[in-house]
C-alpha cells in the first residue's frame, strides 16, 4: 500500500510540475498576477508530494519490503539500517527520485528566499524550474518507476552493492546531486533574464549566491566521492579519470568559471552575456553528466544503468532543455551591461583568463571522456583514454591558472599596475621558491613536477596572506572585511592546500606488495609493519578475515591496524576493506590481498604523504563558498531597478 | 552568426551522443574473428568419460557459449538460449571455471539448451579463446573459423544484429 502511495504521489507531483511550468510563465508574459502567484503553492506542493514519495521508498527499504523490485535488487535483510536507508538512492530509480527531490527542494528554497525579486522575474525563474521538473518527473514515472512490484516477492533481497556499503557513500550522492541540481537555479535565472529581455548587474547579484551554494555542494560531493574511492577500492587511489568522475568534474569546472564570471557581472556589470551563457553551459554539463552515467554510453567502473530507452529519454530531455535554451540565447541575444572596458592588468582581465583556462580544461576533459565514443561512432574502432592523457593535458592548463589565482585578488578592478603587483608579491615569490626547493629536498628526491606543485601551492597561500594583511579594508583589522572577501581567500587557500596534497602524494608515495606469514615484517617510510595473523570475524551481512598489523613509527610509538577481506553473504562478493591511519603529514594504508595458504596472506602497505590535505583543501574551498554566499550584501534589499538596462 | 555557435556545437554533440546509445562500450572486438577456432580437448559434462574438441563440431555453423553456474547474467540469457536451441541452432557450452561442479545439477533444474558442455574447470581453454568474463558467445562457421563474438548476455536484439545476418549470408 505504501509503495503505491509513493507512486501516486509522484504522479501528483508531476501534475503540479506541469502547472508550475506553464501558468506562471504565461502570467509573466501577459502580466497576469494571479497566474504568476500559482508558482509558489505549486512548488511547495511538489516538494511535499515528492518528499512523500521519497519517504515511501525509504520506508519500503527500512522495513525490508522485498515485494518492491527496487528493494529486492538493492537491499538485504541483514543489511544494517543505515545502509538500508542509503540503499534508497543506491539504485538508478532511487537516485533519480533523489534528483527530483533535490530539484523540488531547491525550488522551494527559492520560493521562500526570493520575495525581493520582481514578481515577473520570480514567476519566470520558478516556471523554468517547473519545466525542468516536468522533464525529470516524467522520466522517473515513465522509465524508472522505483515502486515497481515483484510478484511473487522473493524471500530475501540481493543486497546493496558492497562497494556502496561505506560511510562515504551515505553523503556522497546527496551532496553531488545537490550540486548538479543546484545549477538549475542559475540556469533558471539565465532563462528568466532572456525572457525578461533585461540583463543587468542586479541579475548577477540574484543568481550569484545560489550558484555559489550549488558549487559548494558539488565540491563537497566530489571530495567525498574521492575519499570513498580512496578508502574503499583498496589501492589508495583518489582520482581515476573515470568517465563517471569526469561527469562530475565537468560541471564543477564550468561552475567554477561561472562563479568567477558572476563576480565581474555583479561588480562591474560586464561580461553579462557571457555569464548568462555560462549559466546555461554549467547546467548543460550537469545534464550531460547525468546522461553519461545513466545511459551507459561510456564504459566505466561504476556503469550502473544500461538501458537505451532511459538513455534516449535523458538525451531528448537534454536536447529540449539545453537545445531550447541555446536557441533562446541566440534568438534573444542578450545585450546590455556596461561596455567592456578594462586594462590588460586588471581584475577583469585576470578573471577572463581564469574563465579561458577553466573552459580549456573543461574542453580537454570532455574530449578525453567522449573521444572513445566519437571514434566508435565514426567507425574508427575502440580506444580508451586513460590517466596519462589527462595528466599530460591538465598540468599545463592548471599551472598558469594556479599562478594567476594568487595574483587575481590583489589586482584592482579596471586598471592595475604590474609593477605594484610585483612589489606586493615579491616576498611571496621568494618564499614559494624556497619552499619549492626545500620541501622536495626534505622528501629526499627533487622532481621538477613536485617543485612546480609546491611552488604554486605556496605561492597561492602566500598570496592569501598578502591579501589579508594588506586588505583594502575600510576600517581597521580583519574583522571588518566583508564575508565575500573572506570566502574568496579561504577558498583559494583551500585550493592551495589541495594542490600541495596532490603534488606531494603523487610524487612521494611509496608502497610494498608482500607475502606475509605470522611474525613477518615489512619496512616502509621509516615505519615497521608486523603481521600478526588473520582471524575470522563475522559482520552483520558478511564474514571477514581480519588481519592484525602492528605498526611501529620512526619515533618508537606503535599502534595496530585491522585491514579486512570481506565476503558478503547475499552475493558472495569479496571486498577489501583497507585500514588507514590518518595523519597531518600523511596516511599509512594497509590492505589485505589474497589468502596464500597456511597463515600467509598477500599484504599491501602504502605510505601516502599529505594525502589528507587533498580533502582538507576541498573542505576549505567549500567553507569559503559558504562564507561568500552568506555575505551581507545578498541579504540586503536589492538596489532599485535603475541599473543601466 | 556568433550567437548561433553554441547551438550548432551542441547539435553536433547531440548527434554523437545519440549514435553512442546504440553502441556498446564494453564490446571489445575479438582478435580471433576470421581466424580458426582455438583448439582444446575437454571432458563432456553430459557424458562422463567422453571428450569434446571444436574440430568435432565442423560441417555446420555452431555457437560456443561460455558460461558458469555462479554467473548471474548467464541466468538472464538462459531463456533465450532455450529458444535458440528449440529453433535448431547448434549451441555448445563451455562450462567455465566451475570449481564447485554445480553445472549438471543446475541444467537439470532449469533446462539444458546445449548439444553438450565442455568442462573447462581451470579456465585454460577460456584463456585461449580470449574470454574476459562470462557470458560470452562465439559464432564458428562450417569451416571452423570464428565469425562473431558477443560479450554479455545474448538477447533477441543482439542475435538479430550480430549473429543472424552472418548465418543468413552463409545460406544456412
Amino acid at each position: 500500500m505504501i509503495p503505491e502511495l509513493g507512486h501516486f504521489s509522484l504522479i501528483v507531483a508531476l501534475l503540479l510540475a506541469v502547472v508550475q511550468g506553464t501558468l506562471p510563465l504565461v502570467g509573466a508574459q501577459t502580466g497576469n498576477a494571479s497566474l504568476m502567484a500559482v508558482a509558489r503553492p505549486a512548488a511547495l506542493g511538489q516538494l511535499a508530494f515528492i518528499g512523500l514519495a521519497f519517504a515511501s521508498l525509504a520506508y519500503a527499504f527500512l522495513t525490508n519490503d522485498f515485494s518492491v523490485k527496487n528493494v529486492a535488487s538493492n537491499s538485504f535483510s541483514q543489511l544494517p539500517p543505515v545502509y538500508r536507508l542509503t540503499a534508497t538512492w543506491g539504485s538508478h530509480e532511487g537516485s533519480m527520485l533523489l534528483w527530483v527531490l533535490m530539484l523540488a527542494g531547491w525550488t522551494a528554497a527559492l520560493t521562500v528566499l526570493s520575495r525581493r525579486l520582481p514578481a515577473q522575474t520570480r514567476a519566470r525563474v520558478l516556471g523554468v524550474l517547473g519545466l525542468v521538473s516536468v522533464g525529470f518527473l516524467a522520466f522517473v514515472v515513465a522509465t524508472s518507476n522505483p515502486f515497481e512490484r515483484l510478484l511473487p516477492p522473493p524471500a530475501d533481497g540481493r543486497d546493496l552493492n558492497p562497494l556502496l556499503q561505506d560511510a562515504g557513500m551515505i553523503l556522497h550522492p546527496p551532496m553531488l546531486y545537490m550540486g548538479y541540481v543546484g545549477f538549475s537555479v542559475s540556469f533558471a535565472f539565465a532563462l528568466a533574464a532572456l525572457l525578461d529581455g533585461r540583463l543587468d548587474a542586479a541579475w548577477a547579484r540574484w543568481a550569484r549566491p545560489w550558484t555559489t551554494v550549488a558549487w559548494v555542494f558539488l565540491t563537497v560531493g566530489i571530495a567525498l566521492g574521492s575519499w570513498w574511492a580512496y578508502r574503499e577500492l583498496g589501492w589508495g587511489g583518489w582520482w581515476f579519470w573515470d568517465p563517471t568522475e569526469n561527469a562530475s568534474l565537468m560541471p564543477w569546472l564550468a561552475g567554477t568559471a561561472l562563479i568567477h564570471s558572476l563576480a565581474v557581472a555583479e561588480r562591474r556589470g560586464q561580461l553579462l552575456a557571457w555569464t548568462l551563457f555560462l549559466s546555461i553551459a554549467t547546467f548543460a554539463m550537469s545534464l550531460l553528466g547525468t546522461f553519461l552515467i545513466r545511459s551507459g554510453v561510456l564504459s566505466s567502473v561504476h556503469a550502473f544503468a544500461n538501458d537505451p530507452a532511459r538513455g534516449l529519454f535523458i538525451l531528448a530531455l537534454l536536447a529540449v532543455v539545453i537545445g531550447g535554451s541555446l536557441l533562446l540565447y541566440a534568438w534573444r541575444f542578450p545585450r546590455g551591461g556596461a561596455p567592456e572596458a578594462f586594462g590588460w592588468v586588471s581584475r577583469e582581465s585576470l578573471l577572463v583568463a581564469n574563465n579561458a583556462l577553466l573552459l580549456a580544461a573543461l574542453a580537454t576533459v570532455m574530449l578525453g571522456t567522449l573521444y572513445p565514443l566519437f571514434l566508435d561512432a565514426l567507425g574508427f574502432g575502440k580506444v580508451s583514454v586513460g590517466p596519462p592523457y589527462f595528466d599530460a593535458v591538465f598540468v599545463p592548463l592548471f599551472a598558469p591558472l594556479l599562478f594567476l589565482v594568487a595574483v587575481g585578488p590583489l589586482t584592482p578592478w579596471r586598471q592595475g599596475s604590474a609593477a605594484t603587483l610585483a612589489h606586493r608579491m615579491r616576498w611571496a615569490f621568494v618564499g614559494a621558491l624556497v619552499l619549492a626547493v626545500a620541501v622536495p629536498l626534505a622528501q629526499g628526491d627533487i622532481r621538477p613536477l613536485a617543485a612546480l606543485g609546491v611552488f604554486l601551492g605556496a605561492w597561492i597561500l602566500f598570496g592569501v596572506v598578502v591579501g589579508l594583511a594588506q586588505a583594502p579594508s575600510r576600517g581597521s583589522g580583519l574583522r571588518t572585511l566583508p564575508r565575500g572577501y573572506w570566502g574568496m581567500q579561504v577558498a583559494h587557500a583551500g585550493l592551495a592546500v589541495m594542490v600541495l596534497g596532490i603534488t606531494l602524494v603523487s610524487n612521494y608515495q611509496s608502497e610494498r606488495d608482500v607475502r606475509m606469514d605470522v611474525g613477518d615484517h615489512v619496512d616502509l617510510a621509516g615505519h615497521r609493519f608486523v603481521f600478526k595473523g588473520a582471524t575470522g570475524h563475522p559482520g552483520p551481512n558478511y564474514v571477514a578475515d581480519r588481519a592484525t598489523v602492528e605498526v611501529t613509527t620512526p619515533g618508537g610509538g606503535s599502534f595496530v591496524l585491522y585491514p579486512e577481506k570481506r565476503k558478503y553473504n547475499a552475493t558472495g562478493a569479496g571486498m577489501t576493506e583497507a585500514a588507514v591511519r590518518t595523519g597531518v603529514l600523511g596516511d599509512l594504508y594497509v590492505s589485505l590481498g589474497e589468502h596464500l595458504g597456511g597463515k600467509a596472506w598477500s599484504v599491501r602497505v602504502y605510505h601516502k604523504p599529505f594525502v589528507g590535505w587533498l580533502w582538507a583543501g576541498g573542505a576549505l574551498m567549500a567553507l569559503g563558498g559558504l562564507l561568500a554566499a552568506s555575505d551581507r550584501r545578498y541579504r540586503r534589499a536589492p538596489a532599485p531597478a535603475e541599473a543601466p538596462a | 552568426m556568433k550567437r548561433w555557435l553554441p547551438f550548432a556545437a551542441f547539435t553536433v554533440l547531440l548527434a554523437f551522443l545519440f549514435a553512442g546509445l546504440w553502441l556498446d562500450p564494453r564490446e571489445v572486438p575479438s582478435p580471433f574473428i576470421g581466424k580458426p577456432a582455438p583448439a582444446f580437448t575437454l571432458p563432456v559434462l553430459e557424458r562422463p568419460g567422453q571428450t569434446f574438441s571444436p574440430a568435432q563440431a565442423r560441417g555446420e555453423p555452431w555457437l560456443l557459449n561460455v558460461w558458469a553456474p555462479w554467473c548471474r547474467t548467464c541466468r538472464k540469457e538462459h531463456p533465450f538460449l532455450m529458444q535458440l536451441a528449440a529453433s535448431g541452432v547448434r549451441l555448445y557450452g563451455l562450462n567455465w571455471q566451475d570449481q564447485a561442479r554445480e553445472a549438471a545439477a543446475l541444467l537439470a533444474e532449469i533446462g539444458n539448451p546445449y548439444v553438450l558442455n565442455a568442462v573447462d574447470q581451470d579456465g585454460r581453454a577460456g584463456i585461449d579463446w580470449g574470454v574476459t568474463g562470462v557470458p560470452e558467445t562465439f559464432l564458428i562457421d562450417a569451416d571452423g573459423v570464428v565469425r562473431a563474438k558477443h560479450s554479455g548476455p545474448l538477447s533477441e536484439r543482439v542475435w538479430n544484429r550480430k549473429f543472424a545476418p552472418l548465418l543468413q549470408g552463409k545460406g544456412s
